[in-house]
């Protein structure tokens, strides 16, 4: 029998890296068994809600707290004065700016929290919030950055704009910083002796992470023991860890940080809310467990928005085409108060990934920062920071240039790609692309939608439009993008000081089963799936066998937590890293179950076997419990390994995708006939879970470019606040998505991945966006702002006289 | 979002729902699906201190074809209009309508009843009750009385229903011709952007009477009298077309909000109102 059991058996058996494992998180998700933040409850526990400001700008007169107390079960109600004594009642953002915890003297955006209500039940909380009394006087709005450059309205009264802010000097009392990378003069030079120059201005809309889960906390403080344990909708635990330390005083041993299931992050739960520090303050105040857990709308109107990029561009190039240089310039909304999730160096993050997968030249990027009345936030959502503004940018640009050059934008990207022996390519602006293969990965794509044959159908259309056979437009929207994700080299990317690597301490158990901890979190991804999958080759024990454990600060190791597509390129080369230290050992262990040299035995996918005798072999189970039952010279007993790694370098995937659109000219409305995305992220996993992350990350491409976003009025209201009109995509709005691939590895990590779960979203919101902007080309169009609803694409329609 | 204290109360018949409202007066409010209602509080729109679910009482429940006549009970759920054959055999626009509302989890709980009573210009049915000219039941503490829809609604929110009043049921002739409910939205879940009900009659080629109603584009919905006037008589060509169109927008007042401007409203009116009575011309 045993003879009959091939080599392949053998790697099927470990569901190891490259096989469709079905994800084991969800037989709890899809019975409703997944434990989430809102689904812990304690003994005693209480409950925590905002009273919010209904204005964007106003200054608080008074606060009258009685009527609140007095309704039965409200234990108590804090305002910035109750948290002043303590230092909390303004707390530092990731940014290097300070934000109010509770609003202190003013309020600087709607939704802003004013006062916590601590009450037995969250009805009860509900209720006071209602009573609460505060008096407001309001102050003049600023919604619109270039307004506030110009404002003599102060925004932040707390700010001396004499002192610079954590990024350098401030020109204005609402300009919080200027950031600079390339070379200006020489960018301005090559434009001036350009043979064209096309230029762009875009704005990139507010929107939202909008996770299903909103985000919460639920803090325990311990009297007794002097132990604080908070569990919460953390993207990074560990940090919040030791921020929670550094601000509450608390030894950081004596705080246990635990993110349960999240039910997705997005960025949205990367930052640290006001929520989180009200639950420790109340709970720490009262000696009982309070959770705090906001609403749809709460979420939506205050906690951490993404873009708000009024983006200004110019590209030059030869007649023929070949790009010669880019400049661009961002006015970066950021709301009332800096609390970008950025690495500290970065305060635009990775904006100047924004020469995207061409070989330009020089290149120039400026970004300054205002403050407005808006909520504050600028996270990644579903992107490296930044790297979806900046790929949409380039990825217009192009377009644009290629409506100057009256030429195909797929022949004006090819010449430009960087090619395959440029890698490792310096781009203008400062990275090191690690690896690509840019032309390869385009033609794959054109080919199989036929371009060419797209293209004909167009020309064709627009004929038949003409001539009043029909009354829609064809689009097809191209793009071509590279990320860099996986932050990062710790020599220049740090959050709060804290150097970006990340972990994973693998214990192996006796019977060779085996628990991994990392110090990433999943939420929605599907680690516990992946990491075992990485695992089992590594160390060639089953996927099934491996447990992978995240989120828990007590138990797992440190780590910069998961945002930004760095799970895989950072934590999963950890894991990779930790299991070769296991199974170097168990090489020790295994030589010398088969009494011979160290040197002399192999591994074969489960087993160690004795070089050119493979019937004498120790599996790894039976290594594994030889490891804890024998005694070997020389070695410990046990088996584990942890390892922290600091990657040299970002990683870089990139993809090809193709939108093929119906746009109705007189409704608006948009109906996406093919959507083909071929992403190449280096190693692939597990191809299904890539399926997986590249379908939610679409989807949440074609939320943002046909409708998703947080508008305000000019009084500053938010007029998206719910989900009736912050657009979700539901499987009817969703088309069929056609998934490809080509794989060029990562030279320098060491499984090759790259990260995938965010490329489709930086490459899917260009892409649709695309698709509406060229069914207008033939019309006169060179640019339209997202996003393209249906009044907004009639308006268009109706500028270009298509109604006429 | 959640809502202020209140009252739960679930009679059996329809008395005792009456002596509630009765008691407590403008303080209570009947609950159907309360898919509608239950938002409104959660959110502190509506404060309703005495609830009252109309689930258990009898009676209120039912499709009838009956006589040339169609009879919905109030707390008929817009699931089972889109189920019932026979109500699709005698007035397939109601399905076709019901089926562009909202979604299937929205619809097992709607009512018909809720949809017209509420009085939100959003809602689909009222103006799919003007075009068919139906009638609303109204049962109050002096008996049934008798209000066409066409005469029901008179603001936002506003009805000519007393609160001391219950909906019981609809009805209407049985329509003849041609039907279509076009509807443009923005998303699977959300309201009209415009919405227009048509019913034709064809008669050796020509049109020989028609209705037309406009949904979301008022603060109630519009019957518009002449825009259906405008068809009768002609083949329903461009030119009748352009009138029905001219008539209609003389009769609607869109505002502004997240789904575009006025003039876009207007627009996208006519078109809809195009499609709806093209389609409703091809079947009739
Ligand atoms: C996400 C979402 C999307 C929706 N989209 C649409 C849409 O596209 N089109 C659409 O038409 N509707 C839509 N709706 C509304 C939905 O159809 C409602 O269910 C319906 O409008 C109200 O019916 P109900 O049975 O739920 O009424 P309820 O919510 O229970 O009641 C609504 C109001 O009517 C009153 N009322 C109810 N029944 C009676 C009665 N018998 N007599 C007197 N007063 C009564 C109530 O007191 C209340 O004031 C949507 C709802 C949701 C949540």
């Amino acid at each position: 029998m045993k003879d009959d059991i091939t080599r392949e058996d053998r790697v099927d058996a470990l569901g190891g890296m490259g096989c469709k494992r079905k994800r084991v998180e969800d037989a709890r998700f899809t019975q409703g068994k997944g434990n989430y933040v809102d689904d812990i409850k304690l003994p005693g526990m209480l409950f925590g809600d905002f009273v919010r400001s209904p204005y964007a700008h106003a200054r608080i007169t008074s606060i009258n707290k009685e009527a609140a107390l007095a309704i039965d079960g409200v234990v108590a109600v804090l305002t910035a004065e109750d948290l002043a004594p303590l230092g909390l009642h303004w707390m530092p953002t990731l940014a290097g700016d300070k934000q109010m915890v509770l609003a202190d003297g003013k309020v600087l955006f709607q939704g802003q929290e004013v006062a916590f209500i601590v009450a037995k039940d969250r009805y009860v909380a509900a209720d006071a919030v209602e009573m609460l009394d505060v008096q407001y006087e309001e102050l003049p709005v600023i919604t619109d950055p270039y307004e506030a450059l110009q404002s003599d309205v102060v925004l932040r009264e707390d700010l001396d704009t004499n002192v610079p802010g954590a990024h350098g000097p401030r020109k204005h009392h609402n300009h919080i910083f200027t950031w600079e990378v390339g070379d200006e003069p020489a960018t301005n030079q090559v434009m001036d002796d350009a043979e064209v120059v096309a230029e762009e201005s875009m704005y990139y809309h507010r929107t939202h992470p909008c996770p299903l889960e909103t985000c919460g906390s639920v803090a325990s403080m311990d009297k007794i023991n002097g132990k604080l344990t908070l569990w919460g909708t953390f993207q990074a635990p560990h940090v919040v860890r030791t921020v929670a330390s550094m601000l509450s005083g608390i030894e950081e041993h004596n705080i246990r940080v635990v993110s349960p299931d999240i039910g997705g992050g997005f960025g949205n739960k990367v930052g640290v809310y006001p929520g989180y520090i009200c639950s420790i303050v109340a709970s720490i105040v009262t000696g009982k467990p309070v959770k705090w857990v906001e609403d749809r709308m709460e979420n939506l109107m205050s906690t951490a928005f993404a873009r708000d990029y009024w983006m200004k561009g110019k590209i030059s190039a030869t007649k023929d085409g070949k790009i010669t240089g880019l400049h661009c310039h961002v006015t970066a909304d950021h709301g009332a108060f800096d609390a970008c999730a950025d690495p500290t160096k970065f305060p635009a993050g990775f904006m100047n990934i924004c020469t995207g997968s061409y070989d330009i030249p020089v290149a120039y990027l400026g970004v300054d920062g205002v403050y407005t009345n808006k909520a504050p936030g600028g996270v990644s959502y579903r992107c490296s920071f930044r790297v979806t503004e900046a790929v949409y940018f380039i990825e217009r640009m192009i377009e644009v240039l290629a409506i100057k050059l009256n030429m195909d934008s797929a022949e004006l990207r090819r010449i430009n790609f960087i090619r395959k022996d440029q890698f490792p390519y310096k781009a203008a602006l400062g990275w090191e692309y690690d690896s690509g293969d840019y032309h390869t990965a385009w033609d794959k794509a054109l080919k199989a939608v036929d371009y060419d044959g797209l293209r004909a159908e167009q020309a064709q259309r627009v004929e038949d439009f003409k001539a009043g056979k029909t009354r829609k437009l064809m689009g097809v929207g191209l793009s071509f993008f590279t990320e860099i994700v996986g932050a990062g080299p710790v020599k220049n990317c740090d959050i709060l000081g804290m150097g970006m690597f990340d972990s994973c301490e693998i214990r192996i158990h006796p019977t060779g089963s085996a628990i991994a901890r990392l110090g990433t979190i999943s939420q929605g991804q599907g680690h516990a799936t992946t990491f075992a999958q990485i695992l089992a080759t590594e160390i060639g024990l089953p996927a099934d066998s491996i447990t992978i454990e995240e989120g828990d600060t007590d138990t797992a190791p440190y780590g910069l937590g998961t945002y930004g597509s760095r799970s895989t390129p950072v934590a999963g080369a950890a894991t990779a890293l930790a299991g070769r230290k296991i199974r170097a050992k168990a090489q020790m262990i295994a030589a010398y179950l088969l009494e011979v040299h160290d040197s002399d035995v192999e591994f074969d996918v489960d087993r160690f076997t004795v070089k050119g005798a493979p019937e004498k072999f120790k599996t790894m189970k039976e290594i594994a419990y030889a490891a804890y039952n024998q005694a070997i010279p020389g070695l410990e007993p046990g088996l584990e390994a942890v390892s922290y790694y600091d990657p040299p370098n970002m990683t870089y995937p990139f993809g090809a995708y193709v939108c093929v659109m119906d746009v109705d000219v007189d409704t608006g409305v948009t109906d996406i006939r093919r959507f083909y995305a071929l992403d190449d992220c280096g190693t692939r996993i597990n191809p299904m879970i890539i399926d997986g992350q590249i379908h939610g990350g679409l989807t949440e491409a074609l939320a943002v470019a046909l409708g998703q976003e947080i508008a305000y009025d000019k009084q500053g209201n938010v007029k998206t606040g719910t989900l009736m009109d912050f657009f979700l995509p539901t499987a009817w709005e969703v088309p069929n998505y056609e998934t490809d691939f080509t794989v060029t590895p990562s030279p320098h990590h060491p499984i090759g991945a790259k990260g995938v779960g965010e490329s489709p979203h930086v490459g899917g919101v260009p892409c649709f966006s695309n698709a509406v902007n060229d069914a207008f080309r033939a019309f006169g169009l060179t640019h339209t702002n997202m996003p393209h609803d249906h009044w907004r694409i009639w308006k268009t329609a109706n500028a270009l006289g298509l109604h006429d | 979002m959640i809502p202020a204290a209140f009252e739960y109360y679930r009679p059996t018949d329809m008395d005792g729902v009456l002596a509630i409202l009765a008691e407590h007066g403008d303080d209570a409010r009947v609950l159907a699906g309360g898919h509608s209602l239950i938002p409104m509080m959660k959110l502190r729109m509506a404060e309703v201190p005495h609830l009252i679910d109309l689930q258990d009482v009898g009676g209120l429940k039912g499709i009838t074809v009956e006589g040339g006549t169609i009879r919905l009970g109030a707390m008929t759920t817009q699931t089972e209009i889109i189920g019932s054959d026979t109500l699709t055999a005698a007035a397939p626009i109601l399905r076709e309508a019901s089926l562009q509302i909202a979604d299937p989890q929205v619809r097992y709980m709607g009512t018909i009843g809720g949809n017209v009573a509420n009085g939100d210009p959003g809602n689909d049915m009222p103006g799919l009750m003007q075009c068919l000219d139906a009638t609303f039941h109204l049962i109050g503490p002096d008996g049934t009385r008798y209000v066409a829809a066409r005469d029901f609604y008179e603001a936002a929110y506003m009805t000519d229903r007393e609160d001391d009043e219950v909906l019981t049921a609809v009805s209407f002739d049985q329509p003849v011709g041609g039907y279509a409910y076009e509807k443009q939205k923005r998303k699977i879940g959300d309201y009209a952007t415009a919405a227009a009900a048509v019913q034709i009659v064809k008669e050796g080629g020509k049109c020989t009477s028609a209705s037309i109603a406009m949904t979301n584009l008022s603060d109630t919905p519009i019957y518009s009298q002449e825009a259906g006037a405008a068809l009768v008589g002609t083949v329903v060509d461009d030119a009748a077309m352009d009138a029905a169109v001219a008539a209609m927008l003389g009769d609607i007042d869109p505002t502004e909000d997240n789904r575009g401007p006025i003039e876009f409203k207007r627009h996208v009116a006519s078109l809809i109102l195009r499609r709806a009575i093209a389609r409703a011309w091809s079947r009739a």
